[in-house]
């Protein structure tokens, strides 16, 4: 299929950034990514700059992969990565618009890649459980009921790739907090510091020049992983719990 | 030849690490704050090691070519990690765990340390529940178990489809802990150029920042490489994209040994090859084999009219369909270890009776286990004689419940349906045995330097046993390293803080400038990638799932012709001042290219089939493969030479509790 693609460009946080157009030829059987290699191919072939855009795992788990494609992060299908977008929910003749992850909190590094460090630091505020390695009693002695247990995992599944950033109006990172929050709280380990733990982690996301969260709902649809937007009624909820009970929990 | 000595503890078996662990030096906590430590790689290996020296009162300096630490292969494992818990009451136990190891591994790894890892793995299971990591769960709220490829127990504990990425999310957490106390240092896509050394041990690092392109000093007492395998030689592996041995092959260049390179695991359940523009390969989880089985259709027609898709799967009748590995391995059937699955699967295709395009892929099935649960499953609901359309309801919702996300991945990168219609699969690069040479310490012959995880060779001798990876990589961050690394710093406490503008550390510096700048030079009309292709086509090959000697003494002219080429015609746009993928790939390449020869002329010398490593002039009457245990119970570690070419020398390894057995699965 032959395909027209207009890719933002942009050489660093300081420059201005534009879109160009490029023609490339692509198979129903590619990834998505792969038929960004194949243009990759073409451009240093003509000794042109390549798109830069960030990607390693290629199978949709280790959420380095962020691009919004037509308008939407990482692309038109549900619950699909970008690395794992194929080429057949395309036609020939299609023009694909690709950009980055817009928001303040990611600033653009170069093309399609940028700087998510954020996320990095709203869970050294907070998203763990303070357990030295040694420390822990044996794996069954704190049974866990199995509901609660696949409760928990679903919002740990959060792959971080800021798609939800991405979705947001408001650019809020309400998802991807709420998610850490809610897979640690619901588990007995974690819930002993879960107060704690929701305070530092929205101050963090503050600060780090995220949105608000006005219940848009977007985030939830473009997550690649159905992180449930119930993740951050939990967390309003715990926020509000621990604001209420005592203002000196972080002293 | 140097002698390689494994410091392994005198004493039983199974009393040598916990004597050991009580009588080790100790560095005593306000030491502790002085003396700093690089690790490289944020893996499962490397995070679970910069935690925890990091709790332990090092000051730990953590480096990952990621933007951030959660990104690392580890994170990409899918099946499980074993762990001798015995929850199961099954029989298992530590020594059943060792053995199975040793077993697994043909009889080519160093027993003291495999035995130190069956020992730790229960704690590994404690501390990631502690730690949060959702594994799967019982009714009654107690951990779950599931067998694994190549073991009669079951000792596999498994958080859905997505093992590795809890686990690495739970040494993450731990490690994003201590960065946020300051006692780590985090620098994120920042990629390990050179090994420094001072009088002839290891300080320090030099590293290029990968955003701005400024290279970089690093000093500390000592260094850690947790810095992953390096399947990616072949090209198109299930690796990820940036998985690459460029730390591990600095430090060869630097005097450390690779051991056993030739040993490398091709993961039997992989998704085929579909186009020439293929960037990697897709594992399907290995629990697979536990409900799917794996056929070709016996007649040469039926593949034909499977091939032109005239015909489809599920309409070849029983007696027409090759269960292969029930057939050849009746006691194991789709179980057997990944060696002897991949090995089968290409014999079944080089036959011709290979079921797509290509000719290379084999169904993997799960309408008989989708029948047997669909059953049960209806008569716990009452239901005694239900009907097919009942079964196929019940059937396909428990195969969904344990393997949806699999099934889902396959989907959407296949476009077929595998409730429906049999999966195709193929061997692929997985996972590489061989690394960095370590005595029990995990320290390399370079004093200071230690190697963990996949990056060392120690464990999985010559072949390694599904949901292994996982364990070793957090046995040695969480509990072998951080004692270990003590019997070399415990000598350093009176070494000052290290400083980084002495001369082995500036002229470090100058050669990875230069490096940089030779490479630029070249400015010829060739992309990385394409040279990539060409090394990963020569090694898979003729130093792929089967070997020879012709073959490989082909293999090494080739590489050396191609590394040759590289070096006059490779093009790099861009610049080095600026975010530049393609010159971080040349580098890479340039690392994969030298460690290929020795890869090669490993598999040359070792004139044996042992585990991952089938040499075709050395297999039974029946193509199973045959050891020489008289001349080759031994590892081997090359040595770089720029001017004799690679030395290889050798550390005997010694079974005193374990007898040499024909690995047989029959």
């Amino acid at each position: 299929m032959k395909l027209t693609l207009q890719i933002w460009r942009q050489n660093g946080p300081q420059d201005k950034g534009k879109i160009e157009n490029y023609q490339v030829d692509a198979t129903e059987e590619m990834s998505f990514l792969e038929m960004l290699d194949v243009l990759n191919q073409q451009l240093i072939e003509e000794k042109k700059d390549p798109v830069a855009f960030d990607h390693d795992c290629r199978e949709g788990i280790c959420g380095a992969c962020s691009m919004v494609i037509n308008g939407r992060p990482h692309g038109p299908q549900k619950a699909t990565t970008t690395c794992q977008l194929h080429m057949r929910h395309f036609k020939d003749g299609d023009t694909i618009v690709i950009e980055p992850f817009r928001a303040n909190a990611f600033p653009v590094v170069k093309d399609l890649v940028v700087d998510r460090s954020a996320f990095d630091r709203i869970i050294q505020s907070g998203g763990y459980i303070s357990v030295n390695t040694g420390q822990a009693p044996d794996g069954n002695d704190i049974p866990i009921e199995k509901g609660i247990s696949a409760t928990a995992f679903d919002a740990a599944a959060c792959i971080g790739c800021g798609a939800c950033v991405a979705a947001c109006p408001n650019a809020s990172a309400m998802l991807f907090t709420s998610a850490k929050v809610s897979h640690l709280a619901l588990l007995p380990q974690g819930a002993v510091e879960g107060e704690r733990r929701a305070q530092s982690m929205v101050a963090q996301m503050d600060k780090e020049g995220f949105g608000f969260c006005s219940n848009t709902g977007a985030c939830e649809i473009e997550c690649p992983k159905e992180i449930s937007i119930s993740n951050i009624a939990r967390l309003n909820r715990q926020y509000l719990k621990s604001s209420i009970a005592s203002s000196e929990i972080n002293e | 030849m140097k002698k390689l000595d494994p410091k392994v503890p005198e004493g039983r078996l199974a009393d040598k690490w916990t004597d050991y662990k009580g009588t080790m030096n100790l560095v005593a906590p306000n030491n502790k704050r002085n003396i700093e430590v690089i690790v490289v790689g944020t893996g499962l290996a490397g995070a679970s090691a910069a935690a925890t020296l990091g709790e332990l009162g090092y000051k730990v300096k953590v480096f990952t070519f990621h933007d951030s630490p959660r990104r690392a292969h580890s994170i990409a494992a899918q099946g499980g990690i074993n762990a001798a818990k015995n929850y199961q009451n099954d029989g298992d136990s530590i020594y059943r765990l060792f053995y199975d190891t040793i077993k697994g591994g043909d009889y080519r790894s160093r027993e003291a340390n495999v035995h130190r890892l069956a020992e730790v793995s229960a704690n590994i299971i404690d501390q990631c529940v502690a730690q949060g990591v959702p594994f799967a769960r019982e009714y009654g709220g107690l951990l779950a178990n599931r067998s694994f490829g190549g073991v009669q127990v079951s000792r596999t504990f498994y958080a859905r489809g997505q093992t590795g990425q809890q686990l690495l999310i739970g040494a993450y957490q731990a490690l994003s802990r201590q960065v946020a106390t300051g006692q780590v240092e985090l620098h994120t896509r920042h990629e390990m150029l050179d090994l420094v050394l001072e009088e002839g041990k290891a300080r320090g690092i030099i590293t290029r920042n990968l955003v701005t392109g400024e290279i970089e000093r690093h000093a500390a007492h000592c260094v850690v490489l947790g810095t992953g395998g390096y399947g990616n030689v072949f090209y198109l592996s299930t690796n990820a994209m940036g998985c690459n041995v460029t730390a591990a092959w600095r430090a060869v260049k630097k005097g450390a040994l690779m051991a056993n390179p030739c040993y490398t695991q091709i993961h039997p359940t992989c998704i085929p090859v579909s186009g020439s523009y293929q960037s990697k390969l897709t594992l399907m989880s290995e629990s697979l084999r536990n409900d799917g089985r794996v056929w070709v259709p016996k007649k040469k027609s039926d593949v034909e009219a499977i091939r032109n898709g005239s015909l489809k799967a599920k309409d070849i009748a029983e007696e027409d369909r090759d269960y292969y590995l029930e057939r050849r391995y009746p006691a194991f059937g789709n179980l057997v270890p990944r060696d002897v699955a991949s090995r089968a699967a290409k014999q079944a295709c080089d036959s011709g009776h290979g079921v797509n395009k290509t000719g290379l892929a084999v169904f993997l099935d799960f309408a008989s286990a989708i029948q047997r649960y669909g059953k049960s499953e209806a008569f716990k609901h009452g239901i005694t004689d239900p009907d097919q359309e009942t079964i196929l309801k019940y059937g396909e919702q428990v195969v969904e419940q344990k393997y949806g996300n699999l099934f889902e991945m396959y989907e959407k990168i296949t476009g077929d349906d595998p409730y429906k219609t049999p999966m195709k699969i193929y061997p692929a690069v997985h996972y590489t045995m061989g690394g960095l040479w370590v005595d029990y310490n995990l320290e390399t012959n370079v004093p200071g330097l230690f190697a963990i995880g996949e990056c060392n060779f120690s464990d999985h001798g010559a072949n390694r046993l599904g949901a292994s990876a996982l364990m070793q990589g957090l046995a040695d961050g969480y509990f072998v390293l951080p004692y270990t690394i003590g019997q070399f710093l415990s000598h350093e406490i009176r070494v000052p803080k290290l400083k980084n503008d002495s001369p082995a550390f500036l002229e470090a510096e100058k050669a990875v400038v230069e490096r940089i700048d030779g490479i630029f030079a070249v400015n010829g009309n060739k992309s990385v990638e394409s040279f990539h292709r060409e090394l990963g086509l020569i090694m898979w090959e003729y130093c792929g799932m089967s070997r020879n000697a012709e073959g490989l003494k082909k293999a090494q002219k080739l590489i050396q012709d191609l590394r040759a080429e590289f070096h006059r015609d490779v093009f790099i746009p861009g610049d080095k001042n600026e975010y530049n993928p393609e010159l971080e790939k040349a580098l890479r390449v340039a690392d994969f290219m030298e460690l290929g020869e020795v890869m090669v002329l490993d598999a040359l010398n070792r004139e044996e089939s042992a585990g991952g490593h089938f040499r075709e002039e050395y297999q039974t009457a029946e193509g199973e493969a045959m050891r020489n245990d008289e001349d080759f119970t031994h590892v081997a570690a090359w040595e770089w030479n720029e001017e004799s070419g690679p030395i290889r020398h050798v550390e005997e390894l010694q079974f005193e509790n374990v007898e040499l057995k024909v690995r047989s699965y029959k």
